[in-house]
């Protein structure tokens, strides 16, 4: 194996607030890497630094050998890029804008026509590929949105949270092509702030929080990182004070760590069922009410709780 | 490669435009309808020729003993023209020039002595004399019409001059004798006509019969050069804002992380704004010409005056896209910017009306330059009359444009 992505202390500045604070990994070929983070965490940036739409104010990566700041052309034609927002021209049909954008990739004539189909019919859409895209659900956008930036059979695919408000159905759909499109020999990277979709794709997950990337390896290399540890999630009401029950909770022996957040805290623990009734009766003392209590198992979740005390999302 | 991705940006947002119902209303809709309907108001359909400027003053000086002299004067001081034409008979040919040099009127006609001898005494041999146009250069459109009633007066005078009545109607059926030539000729030797011999009933302005000679003034190709103009600054705007759609939709982006150079990208999309401009003004000039048979003159120079215009249009869609940064605000801007300029550069009413601060600042108009330029050609003059108007849009065109690239490199084409 060798890298096909290699990223070096990359920064990304605005004004003096960093979107992406000096991140550094690889991805090696046939690999599918995911950038797993909240909002805000810095996903997008990083994958317009590297498909060149701009420059960071720092650092470098190379794809295949090319710099992406010193030589973007060569990148651009080596790459497929999978926009988070849907950037397709609404008023135009698929067919449409499938021609549009192969021939933006310097496709054109039979070849043009000949991979049009094949994508089309890939995504299940070449029944309807003479509408509007405005006519098209949610779902139905975002796989032409995938298939266009599939035209230039690029051997490395960058995809930006491509599974992003659509339903359930659709989402499995993407998440199966993702799958058999790195069967295929496409290295990819996945950005996205659902830990499953990281848990279930990827064979290495980069977490990102604040431009930061505050973890980086395999699944149960991260899961490690928790220890064995378990995650008691408390849920209280609107009223009720989360930071005052964490620190009521904080001194309780086998709390290892008792984040408050809005209207929950969440506390990691060695064993959370010989906790549990502690904590409810700790809770009691303190008069507050608590909802519902989930507990979690050693995940990509916990380990992002672990390392920031946030819940992913929220 | 790069080129055509140029052209293929360019051409697919002229087909994004024709898709759009909005746009199309704006495009072409409502151009023709007001038109239309100011056409209506002022009277093209209903024969009579009450016009959206009226009263123009002309001074006649009269130096001719004969009747042609004295016919000519009648056609001008009719009844029939009084509300359009306002003239005075004066004595002093350098008091009449004088004041058209003060803006006091919009031209000045000077029959000289012996015109009528001229005429009806071909076998003398002499030279016909020339009766004298002189204009004001400000009020192009006052003048045009009143240079297009002394010519069609002339026209009629040579007509008779060189053959009998049969004869004349059988060249104007075969199209032999066409005002143009006259007009174009008129235009070629700065305005003095020469002429020669007729009655004067005939050639009072008839302008409100489609058929007929272009040289005559027509309601509708002096109103429709205002509305096409007028919307042509909305369909710019559109243009302009249509690249901050983009922007925000991120098929800009996507542009731009296609291996295409970024040059081309802007310049594409800049493209595309001036071939929308174009192809609009070629709608609604071929349009008119065909549904009201509007002549609007001179073929070729009515094309190149139809690109110059869309280019000097399109910079200001580039320049607002480059200045403001949502969509929205260029809607908003460019809707204002189209009404100011409709207002300065005489989409409304006759720029001659207009105090003269006003007429100068109208210049950075591409309106003034190219209605102006649509009305001399309608009324029959050349390419070369025109010159100064397409040069004048496409050094407007090319200062916006290279300004507004500028600026757009400058902030970046996307959120960066
Ligand atoms: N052009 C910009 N100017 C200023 N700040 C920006 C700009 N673009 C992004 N940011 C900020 O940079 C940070 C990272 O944004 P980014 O879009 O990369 O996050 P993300 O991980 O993709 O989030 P999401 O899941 O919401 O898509 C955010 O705080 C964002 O507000
Ligand atoms: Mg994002």
């Amino acid at each position: 194996m060798s890298a096909v992505l290699e990223v070096h202390n990359l920064v990304k500045k605005y004004g003096g607030k960093s979107a992406v604070d000096d991140i550094s990994f690889d991805i090696q070929e046939g690999e599918i890497f995911s950038l797993l983070g909240p909002n805000g965490a810095g996903k997008t940036t990083t994958i317009s630094i590297l498909s060149t739409l701009f420059a960071p104010t720092e650092g470098d990566a190379s794809i295949f050998g090319f710099s992406v700041t010193k030589n973007p052309m060569e990148v651009k034609r080596l790459i497929g890029v999978v926009p988070q927002e849907i950037a397709l021209y609404d008023d135009m049909t698929a067919l449409e804008n499938l021609n549009f954008w192969g021939e933006m990739y310097g496709l054109s004539g039979s070849a043009l026509k000949t991979r049009v189909k094949e994508l089309l019919e890939q995504i299940g859409l070449a029944d309807r590929a003479k509408e509007r895209i405005k006519t098209y659900s949610g779902g139905m956008k975002r796989r032409v949105n995938i298939a266009v930036g599939l035209l230039n059979k690029p051997r490395l695919l960058f995809m930006d949270e491509p599974t992003v408000g659509i339903d359930p159905q659709s989402r499995r759909a993407i998440l199966d092509s993702v799958k058999s499109l790195n069967d295929a020999g496409m290295t990819i990277l996945y950005t996205t702030h659902y830990m499953e979709e990281a848990q279930e794709l990827s064979d290495r997950v980069g977490i990102i929080d604040h431009g930061k990337l505050i973890a980086l390896g395999t699944q149960s290399e991260l899961t490690a990182q928790v220890g064995e540890m378990d995650t008691l999630i408390l849920h209280l009401g609107e009223n009720e004070d989360p930071e005052h029950l964490a620190q009521g909770l904080k001194t309780l022996s086998g709390v290892l760590q008792a984040d408050p957040s809005d209207h929950s805290v969440a506390l990691v623990t060695p064993s959370a069922e010989e906790l549990l009734a502690q904590v409810v009766s700790r809770a009691n003392e303190l008069g507050i009410k608590i909802h519902s209590v989930d507990i979690r198992e050693p995940n990509l979740e916990a380990v992002f709780l672990h390392l920031t005390g946030r819940a992913l999302r929220d | 490669m790069n080129l055509r991705k140029f052209f293929l940006i360019a051409f697919k947002d002229l087909r994004l435009i024709f898709r759009d119902p909005a746009g199309l209303v704006f495009m072409l809709l409502a151009p023709f309808a007001l038109t239309l309907g100011m056409g209506a108001l002022t009277g093209r359909f209903s024969g009579s020729t009450q016009l959206g400027i009226s009263q123009i003053p002309v001074a006649i000086v009269n130096q001719d003993s004969g009747e042609l002299g004295q016919a000519l004067e009648d056609v001008f001081t009719s009844k029939e023209l009084s509300e359009l034409i306002a003239a005075q008979i004066l004595v002093d040919p350098a008091e009449a020039r004088a004041l058209v040099d003060q803006d006091k009127l919009a031209a000045a006609i000077v029959v000289p002595d012996g015109f009528s001898a001229s005429i009806f005494t071909p076998e003398s041999g002499g030279d016909v004399v020339a009766v004298e146009f002189y204009e004001n250069p400000t009020r192009p459109t006052s003048t045009g019409i009143a240079r297009s009633i002394l010519e069609s007066f002339l026209k009629q005078v040579e007509v008779g001059r060189v053959s009998g009545t049969l004869i004349i109607k059988q060249l104007l059926a075969s199209g032999a004798i066409q005002a143009q030539q006259a007009a174009a000729l008129g235009a070629e030797v700065g305005w003095e006509v020469v002429g020669s011999n007729s009655d004067s009933a005939s050639i009072l302005i008839t302008s409100n019969t489609v058929e007929g000679s272009g040289a005559k003034f027509d309601i509708l190709a002096y109103l429709a050069p205002g509305m096409a103009m007028l919307f042509l600054m909305y369909t710019v705007t559109f243009g302009g804002a249509s690249l901050l759609v983009e922007s925000r939709a991120g098929t800009l982006a996507r542009m731009l992380i296609s291996p295409t150079n970024p040059g081309f990208v802007l310049g594409g999309k800049g493209f595309g704004i001036f071939l929308t401009a174009a192809a609009q003004l070629i709608i609604l000039i071929g349009g008119t010409s065909l549904l009201f048979r509007l002549s609007w003159g001179d073929g070729l120079a009515v094309a190149l005056l139809i690109l110059a215009a869309a280019f000097g249009a399109s910079g200001w869609g580039i320049l607002m896209a480059s200045v403001l940064k949502t969509p929205g605000q260029v809607a908003v801007t460019g809707s204002a910017i189209a009404l100011l300029f409709g207002i300065l550069g005489g989409s409304f009413f006759d720029m001659s009306l207009l105090p003269e601060w006003v007429r100068t600042v109208g210049k950075i108009s591409p309106n003034s330059w190219a209605i102006e330029g649509f009305r001399i050609l309608s009324m029959g003059g050349r390419l070369s009359a025109i010159q100064p108007h397409i040069t004048a849009l496409i050094i407007m065109g090319a200062l916006l444009y290279a300004l507004g690239t500028i600026l757009l490199s400058r902030r970046g084409l996307v959120r960066k």
